[in-house]
């Protein structure tokens, strides 16, 4: 029998199409009604609430907490002062990535992270003599996403500081008297905040926002949604766009920090002495250059794209739903150049889209490369060059 | 005076700096593309709006607080997808939002309602027609087949069949071309269309009456045609060449209305350059020994430009804006007897809450998209029948469309604005007129939907009404055609607007048509403004030898 998370009476009152997904050994509704789209653009241009239960949780605790932190996780911990996120990566040894999250510095000596797979033993077995207490708190602590233009206004009716938390910050309230934890952060590269509640208080804060919320086209969305959300924000899925080099069989299955397009989060690196794991080999591959790959957006040529189908017979397909598989990029010689690994196209750039990871020099905004799909069961390569990620980016966004 | 003037007083020089050398009449959405074209291809470029804001027909506007009523033009389909990316519209806001259901109540309670979901849509299907529902999927892939066969024609020039010039002869070839490459099913059914009734048509597949009344509602819109009225098949064709997001068919609300819309067409203009006067009505484009040289605005401004191009409906392009006596007769006749003749009104409501249809409780999802009151054949039919004898339908064909279900910033939050559009309400009513009618036409349309929508009148908070004299007078299509100048096969491609003018240029050098009634037509497409300013730079790129 699957968990169901601790809205789950309320979301599956919601879910029209009775279908789940599972997510992290949770039902997870894929969609709530027959069309993502439609929920897509909720979030798009009103708000939309995700049930983010599933995440795995951990508390990380004790006078050494920071202290702890600053050697597992490869983002320097220290810059984020309490109240504050930041979004993170820890390695191995050999400067592959183990995974992202988010940890949110919620007071002094007191960290919560959130992680896709569970962590617990790989945190606990690295305490060694630290003061420090590893608690993994993914069944204790439900998670809800309220994301979009109109969250953060909807939001302040219930949680009034929520109007001066800036990205990435957190604040404490009460919603339907119940405390609450709302953090600036989310999934979906849009406005948005995520609501962390104690398991027993679940219901009833469900219940006060939906009411607060309710006539202002705000739509429970589904992982469907999510996933078209996420690449347009350029947000990375672990098991999509990269793979935990944990599970790894040979190193092209696995990433560096630098080649997934992170390399933002080691700026001074070089000047703190900070020792984590998978420092050496980090500084290593920036001083020595050796990355195989860059993270790049792709926005493909509509008019080349056109092209190859009316070529054929075909109306040109626009489907929204993303492709999760490994379709290869060329340069202009028609050699090799990298892979995508999530492509789809956007509602809202009104353009095919991918995540792919090419060739470091052929990272510039700009280049052109070729991605390569089959038409008619036939190989076809259209035109697309880099673009900045993220490639849907709207000012509400930070601002 | 100004024009080829080089005297350096200060005066000449200011009235040189106050010239163009595009100037477009109307910023309607054709006249708004031309203008972003015009100056993206690098025109010094004017857009002259009468009103005191732009989109024409295409606009959305606050009439009571907190409620945006889409007074015209009320949703997205055929815009062409290259002038999307080719004006960049999604860096002005461009933002086609889904409208996921479509929704058809009948007469006796039950309902035809359609969902994104194929499986469950066929299954709808099935429950009025089991034969219906595996017609359906035949229907839906040889319609799929005549639009993509139809659909390179809206993005090309028609060729000059009267014309000698090699180019043409290739272009024609190139047609016949693309026509040979059709297969035999594909092609047959494109003429069938082009020439016969959607109810013809649709009676070879179907026998569900919902079914039928549903895909022949848009056989009818706009025009002066019941679904049994030869030409009928043309229109329906014509709606079906739409897309959103690269389905055939589907319709989308975008972001704001059409009135949102048009201000991202705006902005797109203003963004290559082009500026845009507001408030600044032309009464005449000024010419000089055949040639355009500028319009004069009814303040008595004189503006020069090298290139004036009209987006007004074909009536005034011809007729009002410049004098018949410099055109030739034959073309002053065929502009004469052009057929406008506009039956279609608009009643829009704000709206205290959602209506409730008693065959599905209290389901307010059916509303996230059409609502076509349009239950049979039979009943547009009739609906058309009082149009023939010049009076409007006693129980009109509405399309209706709660537009804050899709963008909730149209509405406060739990209130709603309801977009009817409504035939036939003809232009000409006989021993009567609109004045007079109006608010009476306006009652039909509210009981009858009273009469599927039970206690809707105790949810209207305002009404307004918009008939084809309103049309005409506001925006300033004739006879309130809206789409300037009536779908009929005479009328269309070589002969939009009229044979040999098909081509955007005028009898008069340097004065150019962009609106809707050239081709491919109307409906907010944009192809005549894109197409009319790819003629114009083609003209100034051959003139100065480039």
């Amino acid at each position: 029998m699957m968990h169901t998370t601790p809205f789950h009476d309320r979301t599956s009152a919601l879910n029209e199409t009775g279908l789940w997904n599972h997510w992290a050994g949770h039902l997870s509704a894929n969609r709530y009604q027959i069309s993502d789209k439609f929920e897509y653009f909720a979030v798009r241009n009103a708000a939309g609430i995700f049930d983010t239960s599933p995440l795995f949780k951990y508390r990380i605790a004790g006078a050494d907490a920071e202290r702890f932190l600053s050697g597992i996780l490869a983002r320097d911990v220290r810059a984020c002062p309490p109240q504050q996120a930041q979004y993170t990566t820890w390695l191995d040894e050999r400067g592959f990535v183990l995974e992202d999250g988010v940890v949110q510095h919620r007071a002094r000596d007191d960290y919560l992270l959130t992680a896709a797979e569970p962590n617990y033993a790989y945190l606990a077995d690295r305490v060694g003599r630290l003061r420090v207490s590893i608690e993994d708190v993914s069944l204790h602590i439900g998670a809800l996403a309220i994301q979009g233009p109109r969250s953060r206004d909807l939001l302040a009716r219930l949680v009034p500081a929520v109007t001066e938390v800036p990205f990435f910050g957190i604040t404490t309230g009460t919603i339907g008297s119940r405390p609450v934890t709302v953090s600036r952060t989310g999934y979906t590269g849009d406005l948005g905040y995520e609501i962390w509640v104690e398991t027993p208080d679940a219901l009833t804060v469900w219940d006060a926002l939906w009411d607060a919320v309710e006539g202002y086209g705000v739509l429970p969305y589904g992982l469907a949604a999510l996933r078209m959300l996420r690449i347009e924000a350029g947000l990375l899925l672990l098991a999509v766009d990269f793979d935990s080099s944990r599970f790894a069989f040979n190193d092209a299955h696995r990433s560096t920090p630098i080649e997934l397009g992170w390399s933002w989060m080691f700026k001074g690196l070089a000047d703190d002495d900070r020792s984590f794991i998978g420092r050496c080999a980090l500084l290593r591959e920036m001083s020595e250059k050796t990355s195989r790959w860059r993270m790049a957006g792709l926005v493909v040529d509509w008019e080349d794209y056109d092209r190859v189908y009316r070529a054929a017979g075909l109306i040109p397909p626009k489907e929204h739903t993303p492709v999760h598989e490994d379709w290869m990029v060329y340069d202009d010689e028609r050699q090799r150049v990298g892979f995508a690994t999530s492509f789809m196209y956007s509602p809202i750039l009104q353009r095919h889209i991918a995540l792919a990871r090419v060739r470091p020099d052929l990272a510039k905004v700009g280049t052109r490369v070729h991605l390569e799909f089959t038409v008619d069961h036939h190989y076809q390569q259209v035109a697309a060059h880099v673009a900045r990620l993220p490639l849907y980016n709207p000012e509400r966004k930070m601002a | 005076m100004w024009r080829g003037c080089h005297s350096i007083t200060q005066n000449e020089r200011w009235r040189d700096m106050d010239r163009y050398d595009a100037i477009v009449i109307g910023g309607g959405h054709n006249g708004l593309v031309n203008g972003a074209y015009l100056a993206r291809g690098g025109l010094k470029t004017l857009i002259l709006e009468r009103r005191r804001l732009v989109g024409g027909a295409a606009i959305t506007e606050e009439l009571r607080p907190g409620f945006w009523f889409t007074t015209f033009s009320y949703a997205l389909s055929l815009l062409r997808p290259q002038i999307i990316h080719e004006l960049e519209l999604t860096k002005q806001g461009f933002l086609p939002l889904l409208m996921p259901n479509r929704f058809a109540p009948m007469d006796d309670g039950d309902y035809l309602l359609f969902t994104r979901d194929h499986d469950e849509n066929l299954r709808e299907i099935a429950r009025h027609s089991r034969h219906d529902a595996d017609a359906y999927e035949q229907y839906s892939h040889d319609l799929d087949m005549v639009c993509q066969a139809i659909k390179p024609l809206l993005d090309t020039v028609p060729p000059d069949i009267f014309s000698d010039d090699p180019e043409e002869l290739v272009a024609l070839a190139a047609l016949g071309s693309h026509l040979r490459k059709l297969d035999r099913r594909t092609l047959h059914n494109a003429v069938r269309l082009l020439t016969g009734s959607a109810a013809d048509f649709l009676d070879d597949y179907f026998e569900s009456d919902i079914l039928k009344g549903y895909l022949a509602s848009t056989s009818i819109i706009g025009s002066n045609v019941g679904p049994r009225s030869q030409g009928s098949g043309l229109v329906l064709l014509f709606h079906s060449l739409g897309e959103h997001d690269g389905e055939f068919g589907t319709w989308a609300f975008h972001k704001g209305g059409n009135g949102g819309f048009t201000q991202v067409l705006a902005r797109a203009a203003q963004a290559f350059g082009a500026e845009i006067r507001l408030e600044a009505p032309v009464v005449r484009v000024l010419t000089r020994d055949g040639e355009a040289t500028g319009v004069a605005l009814e303040d008595g401004t004189e503006i020069g430009a090298d290139v004036v191009v009209s987006g007004l409906d074909p009536r005034r392009t011809f007729l009002e804006l410049v004098d018949p006596r410099e055109l030739p007769d034959d073309l002053v006749e065929e502009i004469r007897r052009l057929k406008f003749r506009g039956v279609s009104s608009k009643v829009n409501f704000a709206l205290d809450g959602l209506p409730r249809y008693p065959g599905l409780g209290d389901r307010g999802d059916i509303f996230r998209g059409f609502t076509n009151i349009g239950p049979s054949i039979d009943y547009l039919e009739h609906a058309f029948d009082e149009a023939k004898y010049g009076w409007y339908s006693q129980s009109p064909y509405i399309d209706a469309a709660i537009q804050s279900t899709i963008d909730p910033d149209m509405a406060p939050p739990s209130k709603h604005v309801l977009s009817c559009f409504v035939q036939y309400t003809p232009y000409e009513l006989r021993e009567s007129d609109w004045d007079a009618e109006r608010q009476r036409m306006a009652d039909q349309v509210q009981a009858t939907l009273e009469r599927y929508f039970p206690r809707f009148a105790d949810l209207i908070l305002q009404r307004e009404v918009q008939t084809p004299l309103d049309i005409e007078r506001t925006v300033g299509l004739s006879e309130g055609n809206i789409f300037a100048g009536e779908f009929l096969v005479p009328q269309m491609f070589f002969f939009r607007p009229a044979p040999g003018w098909s081509q955007y240029r005028t009898p008069i050098a340097g004065y150019y048509q962009c609106g809707s009634g050239t081709h491919p037509g109307g409906c907010v497409m944009g192809a005549p403004g894109r197409l009319a300013a790819g003629q114009i730079l083609k003209d100034r790129s051959r003139a100065t030898g480039d």
